[in-house]
């Protein structure tokens, strides 16, 4: 998967609240019915990515089995990122679209 | 940022590790809840996230990257910017390179002189056996102390008992022959003890041992490595040969390449033949050196040897064959002989320590007027991109950031300028090691070594530090205020101009101090040129040494009739005027001669010991060759010597001392002691200044050069080892110098002829430390005017450039163009002039650290201190005067159209 959409995945799932690492990956696996497989392992380099541009940052707390683990919640940065990019998404999407059904497309 | 994260690298990855940690928890509690074994439920959760410590690696790969990344962009950036400014930048790299490689080259100097340890083993613990005789008369002047006797060294070697090793020596002459041509060598007797001491091995053969030395021992020398090189072609089975000396000697052993004794070089080293039954009080003329046992100070083995002290007084004769003498004793206390021990190394470098300091401090000072001219140079650069600076804050990037690049800029012209600098000093460093005074100690071993390279990367360091420092810190906390301050148009505010003036204040003020430090030494040096040292125009006495060896004359009557044949070949040469010899010239390093005298009409109290005096063997027409004058009576001739007729000469203060005028000194006898012959003083001449141009001349007693013996009737003196004095207007040509060769093989084809140099070049090697301090202060007074300079031109000709508007404002509202550049001109002079008065202030205060190398010059004198600062005011005004008057050409329309 392209580096840039892990990290929109990455700051959408936190969007919804602050995670730790398991979370985010199994979030992301699940809300895609399985079809996105992440190797949990390029995860943490995407996390130290974002959280060094800002976008993230970064606490301890205590988990869901009362485990200490580290949780990280999105920034205001973060949000503006997080907008910039869907938008972007979602163009990419509509033209690549354009091409490959163009009458589907064409009567949206 | 970047900074922080390459930093705490280390942490981040602990953390990391325990953040990776309690993701493996999870998912292995996340799989048992589904069912799985705790087994197979951590490995699967291991497998999930694939390999941990590469997880880590990449995210400690990451920080570095990113760090580096940042660096080299800066360096990309500040590159470019500087490449674009090609004036400024080469301009700036130049002084930076001039400045540090000078600070290099001394630092190296320094640090091979005095700082290097000597090359011995251990050589901290070998010391010099230094002692002084404060009440012996006469000696004292002489700033060397007392030198050892040979009863002394055998007293201190048998009870001493803080010395490992210990032993004395002496540099002398000898004549090799039966190898080639008969050759003139340089030999140091030595001691046993004296090798054991530097604890040097023989690179072949072995060392002289006590046996060698006993009365009676074969005869045995070793080499040194070069006189092996180049008499023997390196021939590894020189041991066992034997060389010719007068008597033929065994080698025994060559010394390792480069070895010297306190940095006194020879060809040769000889056993002193030493009879320990058969020693007398005195005779003291030989060096000492010891290495100390471990953990002895040098306090103790002083006070060691202070106890000996009387010891030897009482062990041994006052000549051969007697018993213990109370006179002697008495003498001998009244000398109060105080040993004062002090490490070879001190003793090697000597004097040579203020000097090098001295050179070392300028050169720092220089350092600093370099930096802050560049300085300057990057404060008009920030100030012209402070609106860029400005519009890129602005728009967001950090003032960190701001400052990192500034930083990496001013590193980048440090790091290019000690580049080029230590070039310089490589460069500058191998022109002294091939062309510089004989008499800096230890000049073979100077070279750019490390520790050198490292003091150079610090200077640099520094520098960069302190050139980012300034526009930085000036820069990235106003920048708020300069977008509002509007368009590049808009006057300059005073505020912005207050550190560059400071810096241009600072420079003159340090300017001033260098330059009158210079101007001490030049006059030092005047002062020192326009002694009368004695003798007449010595660039045109020619001066040889010969040895006349018992081989060659057995008899000494012989010796000077070889002499005196040879006198009169010599004067028959065309151009000659006059030819004489004596045992030593004046300011040659021969070892002088001292003792004392008596006058005939006195009565002495017993045990008197008088002052001592400079003894001199010269020949008739001597002082007539080196052109000293006769103040009164007459100078010898040779019937005087081969009839051997009692008669000196004396020096003028010695006459005016003990009979008040020259001429009653005429015709008074002196003698040097009781059973001693006395002479008739027939002549007086002028005052010769012996040891060095410094010291005044010393009372003087001239012996005939044959003739009976100053301390007995019975024994006949001759000179073996005479120095010729030729006076001819072709001293120094090559011509000449055949010409004289011929001439003394003519009479003795077997003589060795050595050290053919002029008067003038013993006088200039004597004056040689002087001269080269003086041409470093120049060399450092003179960079800092270059520098000062430019530094005050640079400033007025950017406040012109900055004020364009408001001048031209002025001028057209009817301001008359002189009184624009007499504005200019106002503030060039105000901050010149505040420079100036605290460079005097300065200068007065630190002039007192040169008094120790003055000469005939007072620290604070009063000329120097006015018509330097006369002097760096002109240059000023002159540096200020051309941006002054392109300001008063500004046409006041053009300006004001352009805005």
């Amino acid at each position: 998967m392209l580096q840039g959409t892990l990290d929109m995945l990455v700051l959408k799932t936190l969007a919804q609240g602050p995670a730790h690492g398991y979370t985010i990956a199994h979030s992301i696996e699940q809300g895609s019915d399985e079809f996105l497989q992440i190797e949990h392992g390029s995860l943490y380099p995407a996390l130290h990515r974002l959280h060094t541009r800002g976008w993230i940052a970064s606490f301890w707390g205590t988990s869901e089995s009362n485990r200490k683990a580290k949780y990280y919640r999105l920034t205001p940065a973060g949000r503006k990122q997080l907008a910039a990019q869907s938008s972007r998404w979602n163009d990419i999407v509509r033209a690549i679209g354009m091409i490959m059904n163009p009458a589907a497309e064409k009567s949206k | 940022m970047n900074w922080r994260r390459l930093f705490h690298r280390d942490q981040t990855s602990a953390e990391l590790k325990r953040e990776l940690d309690a993701y493996l928890e999870i998912a292995t509690e996340e799989n048992i809840a589904r069912g799985m074994d705790p087994q197979s439920a951590r490995q699967a959760a291991h497998r999930k996230l694939g390999n941990a410590t590469q997880i880590r690696e990449e995210v400690h790969y990451m920080d570095t990257l990113t760090a580096l990344d940042t660096i080299l962009r800066h360096a990309r950036v500040a590159s470019r910017a500087l490449r674009q400014n090609p004036t400024f930048t080469i301009a700036a790299i130049l002084t930076l390179a001039v400045a540090i490689g000078a600070n290099t080259a001394v630092f190296s100097v320094v640090n091979s002189v005095l700082l290097r340890p000597l090359p011995y083993p251990q050589s901290d613990r070998v010391v010099e056996l230094h002692q002084d005789a404060p009440g012996a008369a006469g000696l004292n002047s002489l700033g060397i102390g007392l030198p050892l006797s040979a009863s002394m060294y055998v007293t201190f070697t048998e009870k001493n008992q803080t010395f490992d090793s210990m032993g004395v020596w002496w540099l002398g002459t000898a004549v090799v022959t039966g190898v080639g041509e008969p050759d003139q060598v340089r030999v140091i007797h030595l001691s046993d003890g004296v090798l054991q001491a530097l604890h040097v091995p023989p690179s072949a053969g072995r060392l002289l041992s006590a046996a060698d030395q006993a009365p009676g021992a074969p005869d045995t020398v070793i080499l040194s490595h070069g006189y092996w090189r180049s008499r023997f072609a390196a021939n590894p089975t020189v041991i066992g040969s034997k060389i010719m000396l007068d008597k033929p000697h065994e080698v025994i052993g060559v010394m390792p390449p480069g070895f010297r004794i306190a940095d006194t070089q020879a060809d040769l080293f000889l056993p002193m033949h030493l009879d320990p039954k058969r020693q007398i009080l005195a005779g003291f003329s030989l060096q000492g050196l010891g290495r100390l046992k471990p953990n002895i100070t040098i306090q103790q083995a002083n006070a060691d040897l202070a106890r000996l002290i009387p010891i030897w007084m009482h062990a041994w004769p006052s000549f051969d064959g007697g018993s213990s003498d109370p006179i002697a004793i008495k003498v001998y206390q009244e000398w109060r002989i105080t040993p004062a021990l002090r490490p070879l190394r001190d003793a090697v470098v000597g004097n040579i320590k203020s000097v090098l300091w001295v050179v070392m401090g300028t050169l720092s000072i220089v350092m600093l007027i370099a930096c802050s001219n560049v300085a300057n140079l990057l404060l008009v650069r920030a100030e012209a991109r402070q609106h860029e600076i400005g519009v890129r804050i602005a728009l967001g990037a950090g003032r960190l950031r701001i400052a990192a690049e500034l930083l990496v800029e001013g590193a980048l012209l440090a790091f290019c300028g000690a580049a080029l600098g230590t070039a310089l000093a490589y460069g500058g460093l191998r022109l002294l090691t091939t062309a510089g005074p004989d008499t800096l100690p230890r000049l073979q071993e100077i070279s750019l070594d490390a520790r050198a390279l490292a003091f150079t990367l610090a200077l640099a360091a520094l520098a960069g530090i302190f050139f980012a420092l300034i526009p930085a810190s000036k820069y990235a906390s106003r920048l708020s205020m300069t977008l509002r301050d509007g368009a590049r148009g808009a006057s300059a505010s005073r505020e912005r101009h207050r550190a560059r003036n400071l810096l241009l204040v600072t420079q003159v003020a340090l300017a001033l101090i260098l330059l009158i430090g210079s101007g001490l030494m030049i006059r030092t040096f005047v002062e020192l040129r326009n002694v009368d040292p004695g003798f007449a125009a010595p660039n045109q006495v020619q001066t040889m040494r010969l040895a006349i060896s018992p081989l060659a004359a057995q008899d000494k009557e012989r010796v000077a009739r070889i002499e005196n044949d040879i006198v009169d070949k010599l004067a028959a040469i065309p151009g000659v005027t006059s030819v004489g010899f004596a045992n030593t010239v004046p300011l040659d390093e021969a070892g002088p001669n001292w003792d004392g005298i008596l006058i005939e009409q006195q009565t002495y109290r017993g045990g008197y010991r008088p002052p001592m005096r400079l003894f001199v063997d010269v020949s008739p027409g001597f002082f007539r060759s080196i052109g000293t004058p006769l103040i009164a009576g007459r100078d010898f001739n040779w019937t005087d010597l081969f009839n051997r007729r009692p008669v000196v000469l004396i020096s003028e203060n010695l006459a005016r001392e003990l009979w008040g005028s020259p001429a009653s000194a005429l015709g008074q006898k002196i003698h040097t002691a009781d059973p001693a012959p006395w002479f008739e003083i027939v002549g007086v001449a002028k005052d010769i200044r012996s040891s060095s141009i410094h010291e005044p001349a010393p009372p003087t007693v001239y012996w005939p050069a044959f003739g009976i013996h100053a301390y007995s009737a019975s024994a006949i003196k001759a000179v073996r080892s005479p120095v010729f004095t030729i006076r001819t207007s072709r001293a120094g040509t090559q011509g000449l110098a055949d010409e004289l060769r011929r001439a003394v093989w003519s009479v003795n084809p077997s003589l060795p002829i050595a050290e053919v140099q002029t008067l003038q070049d013993i006088s200039d090697k004597s004056m040689a430390r002087t001269s080269f301090t003086l041409v470093m202060l120049a060399i450092a007074g003179a960079m800092a005017l270059v520098l000062g300079t430019i530094g005050i031109y640079g400033v007025i000709a950017y406040s012109v450039a900055q004020r364009r508007r408001e001048v031209g404002i002025r001028m057209a509202l009817g301001a008359r163009p002189e009184s624009v550049r007499r504005m200019f001109l106002q503030q060039g002079l105000l901050l010149s002039g505040a420079g100036i008065l605290f460079g005097l202030a300065g200068a007065a205060g630190l002039t007192g650290v040169l008094s120790s190398l003055l000469f005939g010059v007072q620290p604070l004198d009063p000329f120097t201190f006015a018509a330097t600062p006369l002097v760096l005011l002109i240059v000023a005004l002159t540096a200020c005067y051309i941006p002054a008057r392109r300001a008063a050409a500004i046409d006041p329309a053009q300006t004001l159209r352009s805005e």
